[in-house]
């Protein structure tokens, strides 16, 4: 099972913790992880990214194990500790707005 | 539960406002779906215990919510709005072409007569249909084929801020777009025309005979008289005998004729209401005063309705969605401001209290009638 922490929004829309717990089919990459995401909670779909063009939305960020993945490909591998449970996967809101 | 049912949609949730028939005392719930940006909230006619809300954010997108207990509890539906086939391009502030890309959806309004079919208008503009729901939604195209490239944004964006149906005629629809103008259709959404003659901006568009590219603000009806339309435009207040077919002045002896909002009495059908503002560069009263305008004339004769409002140093904006009219037997009317307050008037205008004073800024306000 790979952790998702999800950013407050999320949370209240999904009717879910901080923290969800998804099962990824298939290679474990960005794209499969939120397809994962999307299909145990499809209220989300739309909100990370786009349903038409698939696009991430702009002020949508992905992190794991401190580093920033949202502008990798979305077939990039995802971490091992990720995959291990070690470390969550984090969907972010991007600080912006003022 | 017999009285009326405020939806109002803030820049930072949902509020839900209940009185009895009195409208006297007030009941606030919410904020519903707190933070998120509500455009608007909608009641269906049909099954008044059915309620829309569109829900969107910067950061994540549209969501709409269904409400099928009076707003008790509320449940995702679909949100995913595909334009139909390839977009295509509208014209962009330079002039240049621009992709259609949809932003959020403005506007909700349950059909009159079916109660699983919900139509939403959109940014970029374009109108969609749901009829199961809102779990999926499809555009009528037809709509962007009338000269859609030739559509361009207004300050707030190219958005489907208005959609009036005739409750005679079920095909028959008239929707408003900025900066595009009025489009009525008599088959349901499938075909579209422009209904702009006699809208004359000369500044801004100098050809008077130009189809499109009309800023207008909002439109209304009364039911009893599908073929008279009011329109509020960026500058003039409008009237139409034709169902827009042609359009002529009504400002008359207004402070300003700029404004957003326009209503008509539920049981007068020459009364309507408007709410002066001061200038498109001034989006706020004239004179600090805040005074909805009625006319029992259907226009050019206007009166100013001050009672129970601010009349010194107010400075809030009302927007186009955010006035509503009830159908009790004393017509309530309803406004809501940029500066978080939503006011009732029991008796046709004539007086007014705030229900709250407090809320975020108020985009849009509805009203249910409950028997």
């Amino acid at each position: 099972m790979i952790r998702v922490v999800l950013p407050y929004h999320l949370q209240n829309l999904a009717r879910t913790g901080r923290e969800v717990e998804i099962s990824v089919e298939g290679e474990p990459t960005i794209r499969s992880v939120v397809e994962a995401l999307e299909r145990t909670y499809p209220m989300l779909r739309g909100t990370i990214r786009d349903q038409v063009t698939g696009q991430r939305r702009d002020f949508v960020r992905f992190f794991a194990c401190g580093q920033d993945w949202s502008l990798e490909p979305w077939e990039t591998s995802i971490p091992a500790a990720v995959l291990e449970g070690r470390e969550p996967f984090r969907v972010v809101g991007a600080m912006s707005g003022g | 539960m017999s009285g009326v049912r405020l939806l109002v949609g803030t820049r930072k949730g949902a509020f839900i406002l209940t009185s009895d028939k009195k409208r006297k005392k007030w009941k606030v719930s919410g904020p519903h779906f707190a933070g998120w940006e509500i455009y608007h909230m909608n009641g269906s006619a049909v099954n008044p215990n059915r309620l829309y809300a569109s829900q969107s954010s910067g950061w994540f997108g549209q969501i709409i919510q269904r409400s099928d207990d009076g707003g008790e509890t509320w449940e995702p539906v679909g949100n995913q709005f595909a334009y139909e086939g390839t977009p295509g391009t509208h014209m962009w502030y330079d002039g240049t072409q621009h992709p259609w890309e949809f932003k959020r959806v403005w506007l909700l309004a349950p059909s009159l007569t079916e109660a699983d079919t919900v139509y939403a208008g959109v940014e970029d503009a374009a109108m969609f249909k749901s009829t199961d729901g809102g779990q999926t939604w499809h555009e009528l195209a037809g709509l962007r084929e009338v000269k859609g490239n030739l559509w361009q944004p207004g300050a707030g964006g190219m958005c489907l801020h208005t959609i009036v149906q005739d409750s005679n005629n079920p095909k028959r629809m008239f929707i408003a777009i900025s900066a595009a103008g009025a489009f009525r259709t008599e088959d349901g959404g499938v075909s579209w025309a422009p209904i702009n003659n006699g809208l004359n901006s000369p500044f801004e568009l100098p050809d008077a005979e130009a189809e499109v590219g009309h800023c207008v603000h909002n439109i209304a009806m009364h039911p009893s008289r599908p073929n008279v339309l009011f329109m509020q435009k960026h500058w003039d207040v409008m009237r139409s005998e034709d169902a827009g077919g042609s359009w002529h002045e009504v400002s008359g002896d207004l402070p300003s004729d700029f404004g957003f909002p326009i209503a008509v009495h539920a049981h007068e059908p020459e009364t309507i209401y408007v709410v002066p503002i001061k200038s498109d560069s001034e989006h706020f009263p004239p004179d600090g005063k805040l005074r909805v305008y009625r006319s029992r004339t259907g226009g050019n004769d206007w009166e100013a309705l001050t009672k129970g409002l601010p009349q010194e140093d107010c400075y809030v904006n009302i927007l186009r969605s955010a006035m509503a009219v009830d159908t009790l037997d004393s017509c309530g009317i309803y406004f809501g401001t940029t500066g978080g307050q939503v006011y009732v008037s029991s008796d046709s205008g004539d007086s007014w209290m705030p229900i709250v004073s407090n809320l975020p800024a108020v985009l849009s306000v509805e009203v249910q009638t409950l028997k």
